[in-house]
């Protein structure tokens, strides 16, 4: 199997097992680095598609997507620790003020 | 020989990690597995010749987003019950939509055929000098945006702390 498909698949099942995690698992902290799991599966095959076509376009986005990932934890994290601070709890089952 | 071995090696690692992260029970074990994968893709990175991002990968990712998740999941308390319960009613479906968007890709992965595809041995791995240039040169205007939103995120950020602390009084 060549390089590029060997590593766009493993960036394929990064990101199945990230999407599998946020939405089977219940701890909110859980979830958020299940995304982060995602971002990385995607990052992955950025890097490889830059790499086969030898330009650097891949590579700058994942540089953006570093900082959009850091700016998205910065920004997460205080809003979960004021949903525990509310709720005294992680588990996702007690967030349901918006349900119908 | 010793190259693909390697990437070999690390792409198991990565794997391992990532199973780790969504089967653990505890939030510091799911970090750790966490971990675990970001520096094997690291690693891979660091293999495929990409070594600004491999730096940037563990610069980033492992030392300032993964360490501080660990510090929040220190602050925690650990008697949650979703400490306890990983997970929730959605496992049976959820395995199966995944498994079903996996079969999905890697058949629409397979299916397509590399277009203009440029041979691999012309393909040079970039250093970080090239990468400098290029960026700079092409991608100053996303640079710029970027630094708008870390801006943004670290107002809301702020925000959102000073929301609660005069909610609470």
């Amino acid at each position: 199997m060549a390089e590029t498909q060997l590593m766009v698949l493993l960036s394929l099942v990064l990101f199945v097992l990230g999407l599998l995690g946020v939405i089977v698992r219940r701890n909110l902290l859980v979830m958020l680095m299940c995304m982060e799991l995602m971002l990385n599966g995607v990052n992955l095959s950025f890097v490889a598609y830059a790499k086969q076509t030898g330009t650097t376009s891949g590579a700058a986005l994942v540089f953006l997507i570093f900082v959009v990932a850091a700016a998205e934890i910065a920004i997460a994290i205080p809003i979960v620790l004021m949903l525990v601070r509310r709720k005294r709890t992680l588990d996702q089952r007690e967030f349901t003020d918006l349900k119908g | 020989m010793i190259d693909s071995l390697l990437l070999g090696l690390f792409v198991l690692i990565t794997l391992g990690g990532a199973v780790a992260t969504i089967t653990m029970t505890h939030p510091m074990h799911v970090a750790i597995g966490l971990i675990t994968a970001m520096v094997g893709l690291g690693a891979i990175y660091g293999l495929l010749g990409v070594h600004v991002i491999a730096v940037f990968q563990i610069l980033i990712y492992v030392s300032a987003v993964m360490v501080f998740i660990v510090y929040v999941i220190m602050l925690l308390d650990t008697r949650d019950p979703s400490f306890s319960k990983r997970f929730s009613r959605l496992l049976v479906p959820a395995i199966l939509v995944a498994a079903f968007i996996l079969v999905g890709l890697v058949g629409a992965m397979a299916g397509t055929r590399p277009r203009g595809l440029i041979d691999a041995a012309k393909a040079v791995s970039f250093g970080m000098r090239e990468f400098s240039v290029d960026f700079l040169r092409e991608y100053w205007l996303h640079f710029e945006l970027t630094s708008v939103l870390l801006l943004a995120a670290v107002v809301a950020a702020v925000a959102v702390i000073k929301g609660e602390r005069g909610r609470r009084g």
